[in-house]
């Protein structure tokens, strides 16, 4: 019980102290051995609690629920003011709005509601609480590294990493606190908390184009604040409860769907669903490190942990047919944009949305083997998508921008970073790695639910998934052993955490067997009241890590192959025109002209100025069907 | 132990039967062009004198990548013709695919890299289709294992005659005939070079001919499990459709020229989408 409390106050101690000290180095070290400690606390958290789970409430409850609400006014009174300021007066509305209702439903009907359990702790909160802490604290280690670099590259913006780290502890705080509250008005504050967050850390630059960015990240999310804030009043006043385990363990009927429906928009703005989506591809313009913990970690796995969470009540019923389509347009659409991408973050960003898509569907069909699925792919995705998003920061930094059309140039100066890049491309995509397991399970659960839309979906998304990291990583391999370069050091801070997330990656494909055994399955079991299977087969699961054996042993087995067979060296076929050097050629009158090879983008098919347009509508109709759906089954 | 032999059997039968394949389609092809033809060994006399030329390279890792295609184009004949999981088995197709890819874009040459990208593009084209035939499979037979299904009462293809067709359709990018053979072909006056497979010689271009007499092995028992059933006589059956579609093949690979990428990608996704889409759709109703 206290061992919680310190993990969720030790983060904001640590921001307070970032915020406080000016000094860089020894910021820098608060910063390292801050995340260290909060890696370490997860882990004590996880060992201590993870076998039993604990379910409790504090005795102080009304104090904190009093901290809560002043520090919630004087957020809404920034907001508000800021709003103003820059004539942003929607936000100032909602601000007010959710915060005056809120605050009105807690000085009136809440003192009535008696909570049993305010935090709870079980399997899937123990799978949260390690992403955020160990994910989270690397991604906090790697922006030491990052932010030195990005200073001395980028001048011309103002230098206030104390801040940056600060918002990034203050996130960490916040994410746990989400993932731990099984009190409603306890989450919504936390959920406020990051989104608040996410606009200071995408605001960084305060150029134009960050500052309309992150007004747009506060605007859309705090329209699924104000959701949020809804579906809290009408549990509260109708349900007479204010518990997240509670509200889920009831029956669902017609009424009881609006507040379900509410808590889905709200996690559908969070997740970064269409049409809510152009926050996080706005979020780009923020220092690498915010989107790595943007898309990985935290923000975007707050929204899907609540749709999981609501699964039971979600399944069949129209409101959860109404997220699985919402996701599945996602996921398609997003699939096919990020084919037509050039820039690695942009990339990044699309499947990031896309791979949302695929988990808000998982939940939200809410069978045993898709929740399962779902699960492991929030797993999979955070360290995999993480490790990319930091390589990717660091590969900028090394070659100067980071267009996947100079990432051939990678090879050459870091060998190292190139190898992980790889991994973690691998690791999005391909057979023995995590997210195709999870993918396999979900279109077995998707079939057995008799999804046909779904799948068919599915198979085409994974088709274009293919495509896009496949040319990826051909540009990666594409300039082996030309112009050799020596290996150019990267900062240890960068370098540690790349390589720890690699590892993690590879580590956790093998142990993912293990993770199913000992955490999903028992929470499977808890929340469907039945046994709950594996749903691969040992046979599947031995092939698979035969595969991913392979992988690893093929490149060391080739040691001795290469060794032996001795080859003539020959210069690259340019129809009898290659001045011999392999990068140029001879042109007309004799000239030597520069071979360029491009990837293919596709932009008819899959440009994204028609898809989104299109794909923006479809999932807003597909929302406005749910509400009528809703209305209907209130009235019959 | 038995497993084990078989495993091998696997291994050295799967490649003479596809290299026969190869042989027997090379005599057809050249009969129909009014030609007499190589002798039906042929691809094997090819693949031993690669083995004894020189092999040349232009970097040291392009030919690592195309060892690992057929290490895993190896693993996934092994696990369809133990009856295996038929999901699992495309999906180390497609890491193998992937890896072929790869080392098109690793040798960087022009032309390897312009094949290198077709490729992918015929990856995309055909993995919906192809994901699709094992999805519908489980569907129809509650099962993703072949030895499950190949033992069912009654045979796929009644469940499952539109995804049967699209299947033949997108396995002409398999085999790569024409008019979907974008990224290398055996039809020299429409070839860019040679292709993704132009800078690999001597040893390389026998694995690379190789992989293709698995890919072929691997395309044709798709076919298969569509017609094979408990009945020891459905299996017969299924062996001469086999047949019979690889003879389509041939014939559709004559009769047409090389497509553009655009018109590959469409007819593809969209004879997907129409066959794939209707047939399940309509399964669904039938499986309530």
């Amino acid at each position: 019980m206290g061992a919680i409390t310190v993990l969720v106050l030790f983060p904001l101690l640590a921001a307070f102290a970032v915020l406080l000290v000016k000094e860089d180095d020894v910021r820098n070290k608060i910063v390292r051995v801050s995340a260290g400690i909060t890696a370490a606390l997860t882990l004590v958290v996880v060992c201590l609690f993870f076998q039993k789970g604990i379910a409790y409430s504090y005795r102080w409850e009304t104090g904190i629920d009093l901290v809560m609400a002043v520090v919630e006014v004087v957020l809404a009174a920034y907001i508000i003011t800021i709003g103003i300021r820059y004539k942003n007066y929607a936000i100032s509305v909602l601000s007010f709005l959710q915060t005056a209702a809120i605050l009105c439903f807690e000085l009136t009907a809440k003192s009535q509601i008696e909570v049993e359990n305010a935090i709870v702790f079980d399997k899937l909160t123990a799978i949260m609480v390690v992403i955020v802490g160990v994910v989270g604290s690397l991604i906090c280690i790697y922006a030491v590294g990052y932010m030195k670099t990005y200073h001395i590259h980028h001048t011309e913006y103002e230098d206030r990493k104390g801040f940056f780290f600060a918002v990034l502890f203050l996130f960490l705080s916040a994410m746990f606190g989400i993932v731990l509250s099984n009190q409603l008005t306890w989450m919504y504050f936390c959920w406020e908390l990051t989104t608040f967050c996410s606009f200071l850390l995408i605001g960084y630059t305060k150029t134009k184009e960050a500052r309309n960015n992150s007004f747009r990240a506060l605007f859309i999310n705090l329209l699924g604040g104000a959701a949020f804030a809804a579906g809290i009043i009408i549990i509260g006043m109708s349900r007479h409860t204010l518990e997240l385990s509670v509200f889920t363990a009831q029956k669902p009927d017609a009424y009881l769907m609006i507040p379900v429906f509410l808590l889905s928009l709200a996690a559908l703005t969070k997740s970064a669903q269409l049409p809510f989506s152009s926050w996080l591809l706005g979020a780009m313009v923020a220092p690498t490190p915010t989107s790595a913990l943007l898309h990985s970690a935290t923000m975007v796995k707050a929204g899907v942990y609540l749709i999981i969470r609501l699964a039971p009540l979600l399944g069949a019923s129209p409101v959860g047919k109404t997220i699985t389509l919402v996701g599945g347009v996602t996921f398609l659409a997003c699939s096919f944009m990020a084919i037509s991408q050039s820039d690695a973050k942009k990339i990044l960003a699309y499947s990031t949305l896309a791979n949302l898509g695929l988990i808000v569907i998982c939940a939200s069909v809410g069978t045993e083997e898709s929740i399962w699925a779902a699960i492991l792919l929030i797993i999979f995705h955070a360290v995999s998508k993480s490790l990319l998003f930091i390589s990717v920061g660091s590969a900028e930094h090394q070659i100067g921008n980071r267009n996947v059309e100079n990432m051939d140039l990678l090879l050459g100066i870091s060998r190292k970073l190139a190898l992980c890049m790889m991994i973690g491309i691998a690791g999005m995509f391909l057979a023995p790695f995590g997210m195709l397991i999870s993918k396999w399970v979900a279109m077995k659960a998707f079939i057995d639910s008799n999804n046909i839309l779904i799948v068919i979906i599915l198979a085409y998304g994974s088709a274009a998934t293919l495509f896009y990291w496949t040319k990826w990583m051909g540009k990666l391999v594409s300039k082996v052993n030309m112009r050799q370069q020596s290996e150019n050091e990267f900062h240890l801070d960068e370098e540690i955490p790349i390589t720890i997330l690699a590892c993690l990656v590879v580590v956790s494909c093998f142990t993912f067997p293990i993770v199913s055994k000992y955490a999903l399955i028992p929470y499977l079991n808890e929340v469907f009241l039945r046994r709950a299977s594996m749903p691969i087969g040992a046979g599947d699961i031995k092939l698979m890590l035969y595969m991913l054996s392979m992988l690893i042993i093929l490149p060391i087995s080739f040691i001795p192959v290469y060794k032996n067979d001795k080859r003539r060296r020959v210069p690259i076929y340019m129809a009898g025109e290659n001045t011999g050097d392999n990068e140029t050629f001879y042109g007309a009158c004799g000239t030597k002209r520069q071979v360029e090879l491009h990837n293919w983008y596709m932009d008819s098919y899959f440009g994204t100025k028609r898809l989104s347009f299109f794909s923006d509508i479809l999932s807003f109709v597909i929302l406005i069907w749910g509400v009528i759906l809703l209305i209907g089954g209130i009235a019959s | 132990m038995m497993s084990v032999l078989r495993i091998i059997g696997i291994i050295i039968l799967a490649p003479v039967v596809g290299g026969l394949l190869t042989g027997i389609d090379r005599v057809i092809t050249a009969r129909m062009q009014g030609r007499q033809g190589p002798p039906v060994l042929q691809p094997f006399y090819d693949v031993l004198k690669l083995m004894q030329k020189e092999s040349i390279e232009v970097n040291s890792m392009h030919r690592f990548f195309v060892y690992v295609s057929m290490v895993f184009a190896v693993f996934t004949t092994v696990i369809m013709l133990s009856g295996g999981d038929i999901l699992l088995a495309i999906f180390a197709l497609t890491l193998g695919s992937v890896f072929f890819v790869l080392g098109g874009y690793a040798s960087n040459s022009p032309y390897n890299t312009i094949g290198s990208e077709r490729e992918l593009l015929q990856i995309m084209a055909y993995e919906p289709m192809v994901l699709l035939t094992c999805i519908g499979l489980y569907y129809a037979e509650k099962s993703f294992f072949i030895k499950d299904i190949v033992m069912a009462d009654k045979p796929s293809i009644l469940y499952l005659p539109g995804v049967f067709i699209g299947l033949v359709f997108v396995l002409t990018f398999k085999l790569r005939k024409s008019p979907f053979d974008l990224s290398m072909s055996h039809h020299g006056h429409q070839e860019i070079v040679k292709g993704i497979t132009t800078e690999y010689s001597g040893k390389d271009l026998a694995v690379i001919e190789v992989t293709h007499w698995y890919e072929v092995i691997i395309s044709l028992s798709l076919v298969y499990v569509f017609f094979a059933t408990s009945a020891p006589g459905s299996h017969v059956v299924a062996a001469i459709v086999c047949l019979g579609v690889y003879l389509f093949e041939i014939i559709v690979d004559n009769c047409a020229a090389r497509l553009k990428w655009q018109h590959a990608l469409n007819s593809a996704w969209i004879v997907t989408g129409v066959m794939g889409t209707v047939n399940l759709v309509i399964l669904s109703f039938f499986m309530k």
